[in-house]
Protein backbone atom coordinates (compact mmCIF):
# COMPACT_ATOMS: atom_id res chain seq x y z
CA UNK A 1 0.00 0.00 0.00
CA UNK A 2 1.54 3.13 -0.68
CA UNK A 3 1.77 5.51 2.21
CA UNK A 4 2.89 9.01 2.22
CA UNK A 5 5.46 10.34 4.46
CA UNK A 6 4.35 11.04 8.06
CA UNK A 7 5.01 14.50 8.89
CA UNK A 8 7.34 15.34 12.01
CA UNK A 9 5.30 14.37 14.96
CA UNK A 10 3.92 18.25 16.42
CA UNK A 11 5.12 19.34 19.47
CA UNK A 12 4.48 16.77 22.44
CA UNK A 13 1.85 19.13 23.96
CA UNK A 14 -0.42 20.54 20.59
CA UNK A 15 -0.50 24.55 20.02
CA UNK A 16 -4.09 24.66 21.41
CA UNK A 17 -5.61 22.58 23.66
CA UNK A 18 -9.01 22.53 22.64
CA UNK A 19 -9.11 21.11 19.74
CA UNK A 20 -10.69 17.70 19.71
CA UNK A 21 -9.86 16.76 16.03
CA UNK A 22 -7.54 18.17 14.05
CA UNK A 23 -6.68 16.61 10.73
CA UNK A 24 -3.04 17.69 9.22
CA UNK A 25 -2.76 17.81 5.69
CA UNK A 26 -4.71 14.66 5.29
CA UNK A 27 -4.85 12.47 1.88
CA UNK A 28 -7.13 9.86 1.25
CA UNK A 29 -6.53 8.49 -2.16
CA UNK A 30 -8.60 4.91 -3.56
CA UNK A 31 -6.61 4.01 -6.25
CA UNK A 32 -6.04 6.63 -8.71
CA UNK A 33 -8.92 8.89 -6.57
CA UNK A 34 -7.84 11.58 -4.32
CA UNK A 35 -10.77 11.97 -2.25
CA UNK A 36 -8.81 14.49 0.34
CA UNK A 37 -6.65 16.49 -1.33
CA UNK A 38 -3.95 17.80 1.99
CA UNK A 39 -7.03 18.75 4.14
CA UNK A 40 -6.29 20.76 7.38
CA UNK A 41 -9.01 21.64 9.45
CA UNK A 42 -9.81 21.69 13.35
CA UNK A 43 -12.61 21.08 15.37
CA UNK A 44 -13.20 22.89 18.90
CA UNK A 45 -14.35 20.36 21.84
CA UNK A 46 -18.13 20.47 21.84
CA UNK A 47 -18.25 22.08 18.79
CA UNK A 48 -21.18 20.70 16.00
CA UNK A 49 -20.03 20.98 12.72
CA UNK A 50 -21.53 20.28 9.64
CA UNK A 51 -20.31 19.33 6.10
CA UNK A 52 -22.18 20.07 3.46
CA UNK A 53 -21.19 19.61 -0.25
CA UNK A 54 -21.96 17.92 -3.53
CA UNK A 55 -21.79 14.11 -3.14
CA UNK A 56 -18.07 12.73 -3.90
CA UNK A 57 -16.76 15.70 -2.20
CA UNK A 58 -15.07 13.35 0.90
CA UNK A 59 -17.61 14.26 3.51
CA UNK A 60 -18.29 11.23 4.53
CA UNK A 61 -14.78 9.94 4.00
CA UNK A 62 -13.59 12.57 6.82
CA UNK A 63 -15.96 10.31 9.24
CA UNK A 64 -15.17 6.67 7.81
CA UNK A 65 -11.55 8.23 8.47
CA UNK A 66 -12.67 9.57 11.87
CA UNK A 67 -14.47 5.80 13.00
CA UNK A 68 -11.23 4.03 11.64
CA UNK A 69 -13.59 2.47 8.50
CA UNK A 70 -10.77 3.94 6.15
CA UNK A 71 -6.79 4.49 6.63
CA UNK A 72 -4.90 7.93 6.07
CA UNK A 73 -3.02 7.79 2.99
CA UNK A 74 -0.85 10.62 4.02
CA UNK A 75 -0.87 13.22 6.70
CA UNK A 76 -2.18 13.06 10.55
CA UNK A 77 -5.17 12.75 12.52
CA UNK A 78 -5.50 13.79 15.91
CA UNK A 79 -7.99 13.60 18.59
CA UNK A 80 -8.22 15.03 21.79
CA UNK A 81 -4.35 15.62 21.31
CA UNK A 82 -3.06 12.70 20.98
CA UNK A 83 -1.99 11.00 17.03
CA UNK A 84 -5.34 9.02 16.21
CA UNK A 85 -4.09 8.03 12.85
CA UNK A 86 -0.70 6.81 13.94
CA UNK A 87 1.17 5.90 16.41
CA UNK A 88 4.58 6.67 18.52
CA UNK A 89 7.43 4.30 17.00
CA UNK A 90 10.89 3.66 15.60
CA UNK A 91 11.30 7.22 17.01
CA UNK A 92 8.65 9.03 15.09
CA UNK A 93 5.33 8.10 14.27
CA UNK A 94 3.84 4.80 12.60
CA UNK A 95 0.67 3.86 10.96
CA UNK A 96 -1.40 2.89 13.84
CA UNK A 97 -2.55 -0.75 14.47
CA UNK A 98 -5.33 -2.26 15.88
CA UNK A 99 -4.69 -2.47 19.51
CA UNK A 100 -4.28 1.48 19.59
CA UNK A 101 -6.77 2.10 17.33
CA UNK A 102 -8.83 0.36 19.34
CA UNK A 103 -8.46 2.39 22.27
CA UNK A 104 -8.50 5.92 19.62
CA UNK A 105 -11.97 5.10 19.02
CA UNK A 106 -13.09 4.87 22.46
CA UNK A 107 -14.17 8.52 22.23
CA UNK A 108 -15.93 8.14 18.95
CA UNK A 109 -19.18 7.07 17.67
CA UNK A 110 -21.16 6.86 14.54
CA UNK A 111 -24.78 6.64 13.51
CA UNK A 112 -24.80 5.29 9.50
CA UNK A 113 -27.05 5.98 6.92
CA UNK A 114 -28.76 2.83 7.05
CA UNK A 115 -28.74 2.30 10.95
CA UNK A 116 -26.45 -1.24 10.66
CA UNK A 117 -28.73 -2.69 13.71
CA UNK A 118 -27.20 -6.34 14.70
CA UNK A 119 -30.27 -8.41 13.13
CA UNK A 120 -29.23 -11.31 15.64
CA UNK A 121 -30.04 -9.22 18.63
CA UNK A 122 -33.27 -7.95 20.02
CA UNK A 123 -33.70 -4.07 20.59
CA UNK A 124 -32.44 -3.85 24.22
CA UNK A 125 -29.35 -6.14 23.05
CA UNK A 126 -28.27 -3.78 20.28
CA UNK A 127 -27.75 -1.21 22.60
CA UNK A 128 -25.96 -3.15 25.47
CA UNK A 129 -23.93 -5.43 23.79
CA UNK A 130 -20.93 -2.97 22.99
CA UNK A 131 -20.98 -1.46 26.76
CA UNK A 132 -20.51 -5.11 28.06
CA UNK A 133 -17.80 -6.49 25.71
CA UNK A 134 -15.70 -3.64 24.90
CA UNK A 135 -16.44 -1.26 28.16
CA UNK A 136 -16.61 -3.83 30.41
CA UNK A 137 -19.93 -2.85 32.16
CA UNK A 138 -21.94 -5.18 34.16
CA UNK A 139 -25.51 -6.06 32.07
CA UNK A 140 -27.44 -4.65 35.05
CA UNK A 141 -25.73 -1.40 34.61
CA UNK A 142 -25.88 -1.70 30.68
CA UNK A 143 -29.60 -2.53 30.88
CA UNK A 144 -30.10 0.10 33.38
CA UNK A 145 -28.27 3.19 31.02
CA UNK A 146 -30.17 1.21 27.77
CA UNK A 147 -33.61 1.21 29.07
CA UNK A 148 -32.69 5.05 29.81
CA UNK A 149 -31.90 5.89 26.00
CA UNK A 150 -34.45 3.77 25.20
CA UNK A 151 -36.84 6.31 26.77
CA UNK A 152 -34.90 9.11 25.84
CA UNK A 153 -35.59 7.80 21.93
CA UNK A 154 -38.71 7.31 22.41
CA UNK A 155 -38.91 3.48 22.11
CA UNK A 156 -39.35 2.25 26.01
CA UNK A 157 -41.58 -0.58 25.29
CA UNK A 158 -39.85 -1.77 22.00
CA UNK A 159 -36.59 -3.01 24.09
CA UNK A 160 -37.68 -7.07 23.53
CA UNK A 161 -38.84 -6.05 19.83
CA UNK A 162 -36.71 -7.15 17.54
CA UNK A 163 -34.86 -4.19 14.92
CA UNK A 164 -36.58 -5.87 11.90
CA UNK A 165 -39.92 -5.65 13.05
CA UNK A 166 -39.12 -1.27 13.63
CA UNK A 167 -39.95 1.52 10.93
CA UNK A 168 -36.97 2.81 10.16
CA UNK A 169 -37.13 6.05 11.96
CA UNK A 170 -37.66 3.55 14.71
CA UNK A 171 -34.52 1.51 13.60
CA UNK A 172 -32.48 4.54 13.39
CA UNK A 173 -33.05 6.28 16.84
CA UNK A 174 -32.43 2.35 18.44
CA UNK A 175 -28.94 3.50 16.56
CA UNK A 176 -28.71 6.81 17.99
CA UNK A 177 -29.44 4.97 21.66
CA UNK A 178 -26.56 2.58 20.29
CA UNK A 179 -24.03 5.05 19.82
CA UNK A 180 -24.74 6.87 22.96
CA UNK A 181 -24.89 3.87 25.34
CA UNK A 182 -20.69 4.02 24.42
CA UNK A 183 -20.69 7.47 25.76
CA UNK A 184 -18.56 8.79 23.23
CA UNK A 185 -16.91 12.56 23.56
CA UNK A 186 -17.61 12.54 19.46
CA UNK A 187 -20.65 11.84 17.59
CA UNK A 188 -20.30 11.12 13.96
CA UNK A 189 -23.53 11.09 12.07
CA UNK A 190 -23.62 10.15 8.64
CA UNK A 191 -26.76 11.10 6.42
CA UNK A 192 -28.59 10.00 9.31
CA UNK A 193 -31.96 10.74 7.77
CA UNK A 194 -31.76 10.03 4.15
CA UNK A 195 -32.83 6.75 3.98
CA UNK A 196 -35.72 7.10 5.99
CA UNK A 197 -39.42 8.04 4.66
CA UNK A 198 -40.40 11.72 4.47
CA UNK A 199 -42.76 11.27 6.93
CA UNK A 200 -40.26 10.26 9.35
CA UNK A 201 -37.32 12.16 8.60
CA UNK A 202 -38.95 15.57 11.00
CA UNK A 203 -38.70 13.05 14.51
CA UNK A 204 -35.44 11.44 13.97
CA UNK A 205 -34.15 14.98 12.98
CA UNK A 206 -35.72 16.81 16.58
CA UNK A 207 -34.57 13.91 18.64
CA UNK A 208 -30.49 14.87 17.48
CA UNK A 209 -30.94 18.69 17.89
CA UNK A 210 -31.99 17.81 21.37
CA UNK A 211 -29.35 15.81 21.67
CA UNK A 212 -26.85 18.82 20.20
CA UNK A 213 -28.18 21.32 22.19
CA UNK A 214 -28.30 19.05 25.56
CA UNK A 215 -25.50 16.92 25.57
CA UNK A 216 -21.36 18.19 25.59
CA UNK A 217 -21.30 16.22 22.58
CA UNK A 218 -18.45 17.03 19.82
CA UNK A 219 -20.56 16.24 16.82
CA UNK A 220 -19.65 16.32 12.96
CA UNK A 221 -22.69 15.82 10.65
CA UNK A 222 -23.09 15.10 6.80
CA UNK A 223 -26.19 16.26 5.41
CA UNK A 224 -28.04 17.20 2.39
CA UNK A 225 -31.12 18.55 4.68
CA UNK A 226 -29.97 22.06 4.52
CA UNK A 227 -32.33 23.30 7.68
CA UNK A 228 -30.99 20.43 9.58
CA UNK A 229 -27.50 21.47 9.44
CA UNK A 230 -29.06 24.94 9.95
CA UNK A 231 -30.59 24.14 12.96
CA UNK A 232 -28.16 21.64 14.57
CA UNK A 233 -24.74 23.21 13.93
CA UNK A 234 -22.63 26.21 14.92
CA UNK A 235 -19.92 26.08 12.01
CA UNK A 236 -20.73 24.80 8.31
CA UNK A 237 -17.86 23.80 5.97
CA UNK A 238 -18.58 23.40 2.54
CA UNK A 239 -16.39 20.98 0.45
CA UNK A 240 -15.94 20.40 -2.87
CA UNK A 241 -13.19 17.58 -4.43
CA UNK A 242 -11.59 16.77 -0.88
CA UNK A 243 -11.10 20.50 -0.08
CA UNK A 244 -12.85 22.73 2.46
CA UNK A 245 -14.17 25.66 0.13
CA UNK A 246 -15.95 27.93 2.57
CA UNK A 247 -15.78 27.82 6.61
CA UNK A 248 -18.24 29.95 8.76
CA UNK A 249 -21.81 29.55 10.81
CA UNK A 250 -24.21 28.53 9.48
CA UNK A 251 -26.06 32.17 9.07
CA UNK A 252 -23.32 33.60 7.10
CA UNK A 253 -23.05 29.87 4.92
CA UNK A 254 -26.69 30.03 4.43
CA UNK A 255 -27.47 33.39 4.68
CA UNK A 256 -24.88 34.97 2.76
CA UNK A 257 -21.93 32.76 0.78
CA UNK A 258 -18.49 34.02 -0.13
CA UNK A 259 -18.05 31.86 -2.76
CA UNK A 260 -20.13 30.78 -5.99
CA UNK A 261 -18.96 27.15 -5.12
CA UNK A 262 -21.08 27.75 -2.14
CA UNK A 263 -23.80 29.53 -3.75
CA UNK A 264 -24.27 27.05 -6.68
CA UNK A 265 -24.21 24.16 -4.41
CA UNK A 266 -27.10 25.43 -2.14
CA UNK A 267 -28.86 26.98 -5.24
CA UNK A 268 -28.86 23.48 -6.73
CA UNK A 269 -30.46 21.99 -3.24
CA UNK A 270 -32.78 24.30 -3.02
CA UNK A 271 -34.19 23.53 -6.95
CA UNK A 272 -33.88 19.52 -6.26
CA UNK A 273 -35.70 19.69 -2.54
CA UNK B 1 -53.98 -63.31 -3.25
CA UNK B 2 -52.81 -64.52 0.42
CA UNK B 3 -49.23 -63.85 1.02
CA UNK B 4 -47.32 -66.67 2.09
CA UNK B 5 -44.94 -66.53 4.83
CA UNK B 6 -43.13 -69.66 4.56
CA UNK B 7 -42.40 -69.16 0.77
CA UNK B 8 -39.34 -66.74 0.78
CA UNK B 9 -41.39 -64.65 -1.25
CA UNK B 10 -40.23 -60.67 -1.28
CA UNK B 11 -41.96 -59.96 1.95
CA UNK B 12 -40.57 -63.39 3.69
CA UNK B 13 -36.80 -62.16 2.43
CA UNK B 14 -37.12 -58.64 4.03
CA UNK B 15 -38.59 -59.71 6.75
CA UNK B 16 -34.88 -61.82 7.01
CA UNK B 17 -32.72 -59.79 5.57
CA UNK B 18 -33.50 -56.92 7.29
CA UNK B 19 -32.07 -57.81 10.92
CA UNK B 20 -28.55 -58.13 9.28
CA UNK B 21 -29.41 -54.69 7.02
CA UNK B 22 -30.21 -52.64 9.98
CA UNK B 23 -27.02 -54.33 11.87
CA UNK B 24 -25.05 -52.68 9.25
CA UNK B 25 -26.74 -49.17 9.49
CA UNK B 26 -26.29 -49.18 12.82
CA UNK B 27 -22.61 -48.89 11.87
CA UNK B 28 -23.75 -46.61 8.85
CA UNK B 29 -24.86 -44.06 11.43
CA UNK B 30 -21.67 -44.63 13.90
CA UNK B 31 -19.24 -43.39 11.32
CA UNK B 32 -21.56 -40.79 10.25
CA UNK B 33 -21.33 -39.62 13.31
CA UNK B 34 -18.35 -39.85 14.15
CA UNK B 35 -16.93 -37.92 10.67
CA UNK B 36 -19.64 -34.87 11.40
CA UNK B 37 -18.00 -33.17 14.01
CA UNK B 38 -14.41 -33.56 12.27
CA UNK B 39 -16.06 -32.48 8.82
CA UNK B 40 -17.75 -29.75 10.79
CA UNK B 41 -14.60 -28.69 12.51
CA UNK B 42 -12.69 -28.36 9.81
CA UNK B 43 -15.26 -26.77 7.47
CA UNK B 44 -14.63 -23.89 10.81
CA UNK B 45 -11.36 -23.90 10.80
CA UNK B 46 -10.58 -24.15 6.91
CA UNK B 47 -13.42 -21.77 6.51
CA UNK B 48 -12.38 -19.02 9.27
CA UNK B 49 -8.79 -19.24 7.70
CA UNK B 50 -10.39 -18.35 4.70
CA UNK B 51 -11.51 -15.29 5.33
CA UNK B 52 -8.51 -14.03 7.64
CA UNK B 53 -6.14 -11.25 6.81
CA UNK B 54 -3.55 -13.92 7.39
CA UNK B 55 -1.85 -14.76 3.38
CA UNK B 56 -0.62 -17.49 5.15
CA UNK B 57 -3.70 -18.95 6.76
CA UNK B 58 -5.85 -18.19 3.76
CA UNK B 59 -3.00 -20.53 1.66
CA UNK B 60 -3.05 -23.06 4.25
CA UNK B 61 -6.90 -22.71 3.86
CA UNK B 62 -7.00 -23.24 0.14
CA UNK B 63 -4.31 -25.72 -0.37
CA UNK B 64 -6.63 -28.45 2.08
CA UNK B 65 -9.86 -27.10 0.23
CA UNK B 66 -8.27 -27.73 -3.31
CA UNK B 67 -6.46 -31.25 -2.03
CA UNK B 68 -9.73 -32.94 -0.33
CA UNK B 69 -11.62 -31.72 -3.14
CA UNK B 70 -9.77 -32.57 -6.21
CA UNK B 71 -9.07 -36.17 -4.81
CA UNK B 72 -11.83 -38.90 -4.31
CA UNK B 73 -12.95 -40.03 -0.94
CA UNK B 74 -12.30 -43.84 -1.75
CA UNK B 75 -8.59 -43.02 -2.99
CA UNK B 76 -7.89 -40.80 0.53
CA UNK B 77 -9.70 -43.99 2.14
CA UNK B 78 -7.45 -46.37 0.50
CA UNK B 79 -4.31 -44.28 1.34
CA UNK B 80 -4.76 -43.61 4.84
CA UNK B 81 -5.79 -47.23 4.97
CA UNK B 82 -3.67 -48.85 3.23
CA UNK B 83 -0.64 -46.68 2.43
CA UNK B 84 -0.24 -44.85 5.43
CA UNK B 85 0.73 -47.56 7.52
CA UNK B 86 3.96 -48.04 4.95
CA UNK B 87 4.65 -44.60 6.34
CA UNK B 88 3.95 -44.77 9.89
CA UNK B 89 4.31 -48.63 10.12
CA UNK B 90 0.82 -48.29 12.26
CA UNK B 91 -2.25 -49.52 10.90
CA UNK B 92 -5.50 -47.36 11.76
CA UNK B 93 -8.75 -48.93 12.80
CA UNK B 94 -10.85 -49.49 9.64
CA UNK B 95 -14.13 -47.92 11.22
CA UNK B 96 -11.93 -44.88 12.20
CA UNK B 97 -9.69 -44.40 9.02
CA UNK B 98 -13.36 -44.13 7.37
CA UNK B 99 -14.31 -41.50 9.92
CA UNK B 100 -10.96 -39.57 9.28
CA UNK B 101 -11.45 -40.17 5.40
CA UNK B 102 -14.70 -38.62 4.80
CA UNK B 103 -14.34 -35.61 7.83
CA UNK B 104 -11.33 -34.40 5.87
CA UNK B 105 -13.15 -34.81 2.62
CA UNK B 106 -16.76 -33.81 3.64
CA UNK B 107 -14.44 -30.81 5.77
CA UNK B 108 -13.20 -29.15 2.39
CA UNK B 109 -16.74 -28.71 0.85
CA UNK B 110 -17.80 -27.46 4.05
CA UNK B 111 -15.13 -24.70 4.50
CA UNK B 112 -16.43 -23.36 0.84
CA UNK B 113 -19.81 -22.96 2.95
CA UNK B 114 -18.48 -21.56 5.85
CA UNK B 115 -16.18 -19.24 3.75
CA UNK B 116 -19.11 -18.10 1.72
CA UNK B 117 -21.42 -17.15 4.60
CA UNK B 118 -19.07 -15.32 6.77
CA UNK B 119 -18.26 -13.15 3.06
CA UNK B 120 -22.22 -12.97 2.61
CA UNK B 121 -23.04 -10.75 5.96
CA UNK B 122 -22.81 -6.87 4.31
CA UNK B 123 -19.90 -4.93 5.10
CA UNK B 124 -22.13 -2.37 7.22
CA UNK B 125 -22.47 -4.92 9.81
CA UNK B 126 -19.25 -5.18 10.04
CA UNK B 127 -18.59 -1.44 10.07
CA UNK B 128 -21.10 -1.21 12.75
CA UNK B 129 -18.89 -3.60 14.59
CA UNK B 130 -15.97 -1.59 14.29
CA UNK B 131 -17.89 1.53 15.32
CA UNK B 132 -19.06 -0.03 18.48
CA UNK B 133 -15.15 -0.83 19.17
CA UNK B 134 -15.38 -4.86 18.77
CA UNK B 135 -12.49 -6.30 18.71
CA UNK B 136 -11.92 -8.57 15.60
CA UNK B 137 -12.79 -11.67 17.43
CA UNK B 138 -15.52 -10.45 18.74
CA UNK B 139 -17.17 -8.96 16.03
CA UNK B 140 -16.77 -12.40 14.23
CA UNK B 141 -18.23 -14.11 17.31
CA UNK B 142 -20.94 -12.14 18.27
CA UNK B 143 -21.77 -9.94 14.81
CA UNK B 144 -20.98 -11.97 12.03
CA UNK B 145 -21.28 -15.40 12.39
CA UNK B 146 -24.49 -15.63 14.19
CA UNK B 147 -25.89 -13.99 10.74
CA UNK B 148 -23.65 -16.02 8.53
CA UNK B 149 -25.04 -19.00 10.73
CA UNK B 150 -28.27 -18.91 9.32
CA UNK B 151 -26.99 -18.67 5.26
CA UNK B 152 -24.89 -21.76 6.03
CA UNK B 153 -27.70 -24.26 7.20
CA UNK B 154 -29.03 -25.04 4.02
CA UNK B 155 -26.04 -25.73 2.47
CA UNK B 156 -24.58 -27.72 5.25
CA UNK B 157 -27.92 -29.65 4.84
CA UNK B 158 -26.27 -30.91 1.25
CA UNK B 159 -23.38 -31.92 3.27
CA UNK B 160 -24.32 -34.04 5.79
CA UNK B 161 -26.49 -35.90 3.26
CA UNK B 162 -23.45 -35.99 1.07
CA UNK B 163 -21.77 -37.12 4.02
CA UNK B 164 -23.52 -39.88 5.14
CA UNK B 165 -23.33 -41.46 1.44
CA UNK B 166 -19.75 -40.86 1.41
CA UNK B 167 -19.99 -43.31 4.66
CA UNK B 168 -20.90 -46.02 1.95
CA UNK B 169 -17.32 -46.19 0.87
CA UNK B 170 -16.48 -47.73 4.01
CA UNK B 171 -17.00 -51.08 3.08
CA UNK B 172 -13.60 -51.10 0.72
CA UNK B 173 -11.83 -51.11 3.99
CA UNK B 174 -13.74 -54.28 5.37
CA UNK B 175 -16.63 -51.91 7.23
CA UNK B 176 -19.51 -53.85 8.48
CA UNK B 177 -21.72 -50.93 7.31
CA UNK B 178 -25.11 -51.77 5.27
CA UNK B 179 -23.41 -51.80 2.04
CA UNK B 180 -20.93 -54.36 3.07
CA UNK B 181 -24.13 -56.36 4.48
CA UNK B 182 -25.93 -55.82 1.65
CA UNK B 183 -22.64 -57.49 -0.72
CA UNK B 184 -22.52 -60.24 1.82
CA UNK B 185 -26.20 -61.13 1.96
CA UNK B 186 -26.52 -60.75 -2.03
CA UNK B 187 -23.44 -63.49 -2.52
CA UNK B 188 -25.41 -65.69 0.36
CA UNK B 189 -28.13 -66.15 -2.54
CA UNK B 190 -30.82 -63.39 -1.39
CA UNK B 191 -32.40 -61.30 -3.92
CA UNK B 192 -30.56 -58.60 -5.17
CA UNK B 193 -34.30 -56.48 -5.92
CA UNK B 194 -35.01 -56.97 -2.02
CA UNK B 195 -31.67 -56.37 -0.45
CA UNK B 196 -30.84 -53.77 -2.66
CA UNK B 197 -34.33 -51.57 -2.40
CA UNK B 198 -33.95 -51.86 1.35
CA UNK B 199 -30.67 -50.42 1.15
CA UNK B 200 -32.21 -47.59 -0.65
CA UNK B 201 -35.00 -47.03 1.89
CA UNK B 202 -32.63 -47.31 4.52
CA UNK B 203 -30.48 -44.09 3.08
CA UNK B 204 -33.67 -42.30 2.27
CA UNK B 205 -34.73 -42.28 5.85
CA UNK B 206 -31.12 -41.34 7.43
CA UNK B 207 -31.27 -38.43 4.88
CA UNK B 208 -34.73 -37.35 5.82
CA UNK B 209 -34.08 -37.57 9.47
CA UNK B 210 -30.63 -35.01 8.84
CA UNK B 211 -32.77 -32.88 6.70
CA UNK B 212 -35.58 -32.73 9.19
CA UNK B 213 -32.75 -32.02 12.22
CA UNK B 214 -31.43 -29.33 9.77
CA UNK B 215 -34.82 -27.53 9.14
CA UNK B 216 -35.27 -27.44 12.83
CA UNK B 217 -32.01 -25.87 13.23
CA UNK B 218 -32.99 -23.18 10.16
CA UNK B 219 -36.37 -22.54 11.52
CA UNK B 220 -34.32 -21.56 14.93
CA UNK B 221 -31.75 -19.61 13.07
CA UNK B 222 -34.62 -18.04 10.90
CA UNK B 223 -36.17 -16.92 14.03
CA UNK B 224 -32.99 -15.10 15.99
CA UNK B 225 -32.08 -12.93 13.05
CA UNK B 226 -35.88 -11.58 12.98
CA UNK B 227 -36.97 -13.69 10.00
CA UNK B 228 -39.73 -15.50 8.58
CA UNK B 229 -38.92 -19.05 9.80
CA UNK B 230 -39.15 -21.65 6.60
CA UNK B 231 -41.34 -24.50 7.01
CA UNK B 232 -40.57 -27.68 8.55
CA UNK B 233 -42.67 -29.70 5.65
CA UNK B 234 -43.58 -28.37 2.78
CA UNK B 235 -46.64 -26.27 2.21
CA UNK B 236 -48.62 -25.82 -0.29
CA UNK B 237 -48.80 -23.01 -1.67
CA UNK B 238 -51.31 -20.60 -1.32
CA UNK B 239 -52.81 -19.44 -4.22
CA UNK B 240 -53.02 -15.49 -5.05
CA UNK B 241 -56.50 -14.10 -5.46
CA UNK B 242 -56.82 -12.95 -9.48
CA UNK B 243 -56.41 -9.18 -9.61
CA UNK B 244 -59.57 -7.93 -10.65
CA UNK B 245 -59.70 -6.20 -14.32
CA UNK B 246 -59.76 -2.83 -14.74
CA UNK B 247 -63.21 -1.00 -14.44
CA UNK B 248 -64.70 -4.00 -13.11
CA UNK B 249 -66.51 -4.06 -9.60
CA UNK B 250 -65.63 -5.96 -7.15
Amino acid sequence: MEREPVPAPADAAPAAGDWMIRFDQVVKRFGDLTVLDHLDFHVRAKERVTLIGPSGSGKTTILRLLMTLERVTGGLIEVDGRPFSHMPGRGGLVPANEKHLRVARRKIGMVFQQFNLFPNMDVMRNITEAPVRSLGRSREEAETRGAELLEMVGLADKAHEHPARLSGGQQQRVAIARALAMEPEILLLDEVTSALDPELVAGVQCLLRDIAQESQLTILCVTHEMHFARDISDRVLMFDRGRIVEDGPPEQIFGEPREQRTRDFLQAVIEAG
Amino acid sequence: MMLSFTAPGPLGTAAEVLPYLLDGAVVTVKVALGATPVALALAFIAGLAGCSGSRWARGVSRGYLEFFRGTAVIVQMYWIFYAMPALTGYRLDPVFAGVIAVGLNLGAYGSEVVRGAIAAVPVPQREAGIALNFGPVQRMVRIILPQAWVAMLPPLNNLWIELLKATSLVSVISVADVIAESRTLRNTGYSPLVVMTLVLLIYLLLALIITLIMRMLERRAAHRVGREPPPLLPRRRRRRPPVPVRGEVA
